[in-house]
């Protein structure tokens, strides 16, 4: 079995799943809750002067027949008092001493920040995490993401926060920004011990089209709502590797969006991260998914001979590179297992519309065709001439490894753009001609 | 003993109800997301009027159900019966390329039913009669599946359609030949309200051959013979004349004509013959109240014409099945069924059925079923058209493609033409003649060719997916350089692929 312990600047939980801050982390109970279902950390829903919700917060998109690819709300911070949040912090760490407790806050003056850090660690947090991200609500009150994008402000905060903090603190970025690392480095020069990311996306879900009021509907109007759920991973996965690879970062990252399965989690922690936040899931599905997350975790480690969590942090960061670093003569095509092709034909017609025309419809016959494939259909297949190797193809089928892309020896030198340019320029290299 | 009904008016609402009963809207969105929406899909190619599957689906999942509707009307004016009554598990279904993935086909007789009944319950009309007329006239005999989608594509093309219907009502055996758990004859009805929407006059009660002549016809430009089936087979043997002694259809005709506690049947019925028809009228004696149940065939369990999920649902409903055995003589007592003399049979070496000589036995019955095949209406056809040529089996000798008999302005479709086919292949024979007409009358091409990226079907009396558009040009010259002899150049009015049956 492999070590999923984690710690995370100073902080040490059981595992890497913390539960984020959110409705799941609301209150002592749902700690408790969440502890005894396996998970390692909870970021209390965030704490700062009460403040008072609309009813009907969330709104989702659907896909198919999966509910809830994406969820946007525009609930505010926890709605309960700064006292009772860290009494319950208090209760919940003194049944939970070895598992994750951080709290979360979000409040305006200097002297207010000096004061609930204070009471944070008082009540026997383990960290705090400063809410920088809520797109909706907070930030037109100058807080939220109103501090999240403006570099400038946040670090002032920080300053503010490192000035009277005695434990780990971390400092939460909103992807409502052009480039997330600029947040990311004013986070590291004003101390923050660690970041986490991302939070929610501006977003509006959909339309009612009666009354002509997107959901949330709140009394004839709506508002932008903060967007997360399976749909945001990319988002989240592409930001938490920016930082990850920016050497004037180099802060411990608990990477948060979409994360609803323990290969989730594993890509996050590839592209850098040392714990992972959950939130979205855990309100579709309760606690209990972390169950599957430790266990899958815990399976591909040992299967990878990975001793901890260690040893696959990070290993995805270098592989992404700047465009121009890319090799231009590396080439694959689209491979397609007869055996397994059902006939569907959307490969066809997604390369002949919605790409580059590289796969026929051709006479079946004299191909290996699965046992119950309709006889006589054409087949499709791959003009590997004109195959550039996009992945439609691959991406569309709806059978698992019928079509693979595999790579083509060509024997071409590798050569990228950046290098193609220095040659260019020292008339080492001829132009290349257009596609015809 | 005279036949009796057996169970009160409740019993058999419940024994009669719809065995698949709608798709709710959340069962709809359910099945409708699973569609892969293939490109060119074996469904359609599967569907004997080409309706475009996908595309009615994926209207059903985007909660377009009308234009799903539209979609499967357009293609199938009979869509609403057709996804009641279609064998979708030889057919479409049975194409299905989730099949081959999963083992689960999308169940497009049930998705189809949805939006049909969406359209035909809110009253919503989505097609539409036609606005230019051409002036030309179209007799149609015969106001069953073939003749109704016949006629509903004659008058979308804007010409003028008189229906010449036999019984007080049209749909044929949509009204009343089909198991009543399938579909209720309202269902029918509304079809044929449907085509009448389209401009089509009816003309019920009416023979032709007596209430309307040959002279009559001639006045018209095309005339189109949907005339289906006639009377059933006969024993021939001693006792056959017995009251007891019924009709398939005549027995399933009057399901669909009385009220069900008023519908006659046996405590012990004795089926004869072993195909859709034998099965229907199985489970629905059943259903009625028969205590017993005996489907008697003459020939083996795999030799049976019934399909396999028809033969399981008369299993289910506890039907037996007597193999190897045909009637001699039906037995009666004071002018009553009393039994059957069964003779056991088999195969001899050469393959030919015998009877084993000294296996005679009796066996008690009060009602007897018969199933055993309808004759062609061959001297009706002689006597209306003499100068039609018939193919040796009793079917008229026509272009697959087009429906056109060897008379230049007579079309056929249907069981009459086909020898006895599915609902849907009715009404696809009855569209193609339509295009057929269509362009005899001079108008623009009618008859798409065959769609070069359906070239697996091979074109014939009961093909499909002759008039879907064609969306890849140029898979044309490809599939002209692939398999050149496989498909004939589109038909032109002269009989170029007239074929023998």
């Amino acid at each position: 079995m492999a070590d999923l312990s984690t710690d995370f600047a100073g902080i040490k939980s059981p595992n890497p799943f913390w539960i984020a801050s959110g409705p799941p982390a609301n209150t002592a109970y749902q700690a408790h809750r969440a502890f005894e279902a396996g998970w390692g950390g909870v970021v209390w829903k965030t704490i700062g002067d009460p403040i008072r919700n609309v009813s009907s917060r969330y709104s989702s998109i659907d896909y198919g027949n999966m509910r809830m690819v994406g969820l946007n709300n525009i609930e505010l911070i926890s709605d309960r008092s700064p006292e009772t949040n860290f009494r319950e912090i208090a209760e919940v760490k003194k049944r939970w001493p070895n598992h994750a407790v951080i709290a979360s806050l979000m409040v305006d003056t200097r002297e207010n920040w000096h004061d609930f850090v204070r009471r944070s660690a008082d009540c026997g947090a383990d960290g705090i995490e400063l809410n920088f991200g809520c797109p909706h609500g907070m930030c037109e009150r100058g807080m939220g993401s109103a501090v999240g994008q403006n570099p400038d402000v946040a670090a002032t905060i920080i300053g503010w926060v490192m000035e009277a903090a005695t434990i780990p603190v971390i400092a939460k970025l909103t992807p409502n920004i052009t480039d997330i690392t600029a947040a990311a480095r004013a986070a590291k020069r004003s101390g923050a011990n660690a970041i986490s990311l991302i939070n929610t996306i501006n977003s509006i879900t959909q339309v009612n089209l009666d009354n002509f009021v997107p959901e949330p509907f709140v009394g004839g109007l709506s508002s932008h709502g903060g967007y997360c759920g399976p749909a945001v991973k990319p988002i989240a996965l592409n930001m938490v590797q920016s930082c990850a690879s920016d050497p004037e970062v180099r802060l411990p990252i608990s990477g948060i969006g979409g994360i609803t399965t323990w290969r989730d989690a594993a890509e996050f922690v590839a592209l850098g991260a040392t714990t992972v936040q959950v939130c979205t899931a855990v309100m579709h599905y309760g606690f209990r998914i972390v169950e599957d997350m430790i266990d899958g975790l815990n399976d591909y480690l040992d299967g990878k001979g990975f001793e901890n969590l260690d040893e696959l942090r990070g290993r995805a960061v270098d592989t992404v590179r700047k465009w121009e670093t890319l090799d231009l003569n590396y080439k694959r095509i689209a491979e397609i297992d007869y055996g397994k092709c059902i006939g569907c034909n959307l490969c066809y017609i997604a390369c002949e519309d919605g790409a580059h025309q590289a796969i026929a419809l051709v006479d079946p016959a004299g191909y290996g065709l699965g046992p119950g494939r309709v006889p006589n259909k054409p087949v499709p297949e791959i003009k590997e001439e004109e195959c550039v190797g996009c992945n439609l193809c691959s991406l569309v089928c709806p059978v698992h490894d019928c079509i693979t892309m595999v790579s083509v020896e060509n024997g071409l030198e590798r050569l990228a753009w950046a290098d193609y340019q220095t040659r260019l320029a020292a008339g080492d290299a001829t132009a290349f001609a257009p596609h015809p | 003993m005279p036949l009796s009904p057996k169970l009160s008016a409740d019993q058999l609402e419940a024994n009669l109800a719809d065995i698949a009963p709608r798709y709710t809207e959340q069962q709809a969105s359910v099945e409708s997301s699973r569609c892969l929406f293939c490109f060119d899909a074996p469904c359609i190619t599967a569907c004997p009027t080409g309706i475009d599957i996908p595309a009615f689906i994926k209207k059903i999942m985007t909660g377009n159900v009308t234009g799903a509707a539209r979609t499967i009307l357009s293609a199938n004016i009979l869509g609403a019966s057709c996804a009641r009554v279609c064998p979708t598990e030889v057919l479409c279904e049975g194409a299905c390329v989730l099949l081959d993935r999963d083992s689960d086909p999308i169940k497009i007789g049930r998705l189809q039913r949805y939006a049909t009944d969406h359209v035909y319950e809110n009253e919503i009309q989505v097609l539409r009669a036609a606005t230019k007329k051409s002036g030309k006239r179209v007799a149609v005999i015969g106001g069953g599946p073939a003749g109704l989608g016949c006629a509903a594509e004659v008058a979308q093309l804007g010409h003028d359609v008189v229906i010449f219907e036999r019984k007080p009502n049209a749909g044929g055996l949509n009204t009343y030949g089909i198991a009543y758990y399938k579909m209720k004859p309202e269902i029918s009805l509304e079809e044929v309200e449907l085509v009448k929407s389209l401009g089509v006059e009816f003309r019920c009660g009416v023979e032709v051959g007596r209430d309307v002549t040959r002279a009559d016809l001639d006045g018209f430009d095309a005339i189109f013979i949907g005339i289906g089936l006639g009377d059933g087979q006969r024993l021939r043997i001693p006792g056959e004349e017995l009251p007891e002694v019924v009709e398939a259809l005549d027995f399933i005709e009057q399901i669909h004509t009385e009220p069900l506690h008023r519908v006659p049947v046996g405590a012990r019925v004795a089926v004869l013959g072993c195909g859709n028809t034998a099965i229907d009228a199985a489970t629905q004696a059943r259903r009625l109240g028969a205590a017993e149940v005996v489907v008697i065939y003459r020939r083996g369990e795999r030799d049976m014409s019934a399909y396999a999920f028809e033969y399981d649902l008369a299993k289910q409903d506890g039907a037996s099945f007597l193999f190897h055995h045909a009637p001699v003589e039906v037995l009666g007592h004071d002018g009553h069924v009393t039994g059957l003399r069964l003779v056991q049979t088999r195969f001899n070496a050469s393959g030919a059925l015998e009877q084993i000589g000294g296996s005679e036995f009796t066996e008690p019955f009060d009602m007897v079923i018969k199933a055993v095949g309808q004759q062609k209406q061959s001297d009706w056809l002689a006597q209306l058209f003499p100068e039609l040529e018939m193919n040796r089996n009793g079917t008229m000798k026509r272009d697959f493609d087009t429906g056109q008999t060897s008379l230049r302005k007579v079309y056929a479709g249907g069981d009459c033409a086909n020898g006895g086919r599915e609902v849907v292949n009715a009404v696809g024979e009855g569209k193609k003649a339509a295009r057929g007409i269509h362009r005899f009358f001079g108008e623009t091409e009618a008859i798409g060719p065959i769609q070069p990226s359906r070239w697996g079907v091979a074109p014939g009396p009961y093909g499909s997916g002759f008039d879907a558009p064609i969306r890849v040009p140029d898979l044309e010259a490809k599939y002209e350089q692939l398999s050149p002899a496989s498909h004939p150049a589109p038909a032109t009015s002269a009989l170029t692929s007239m074929n023998q049956e």
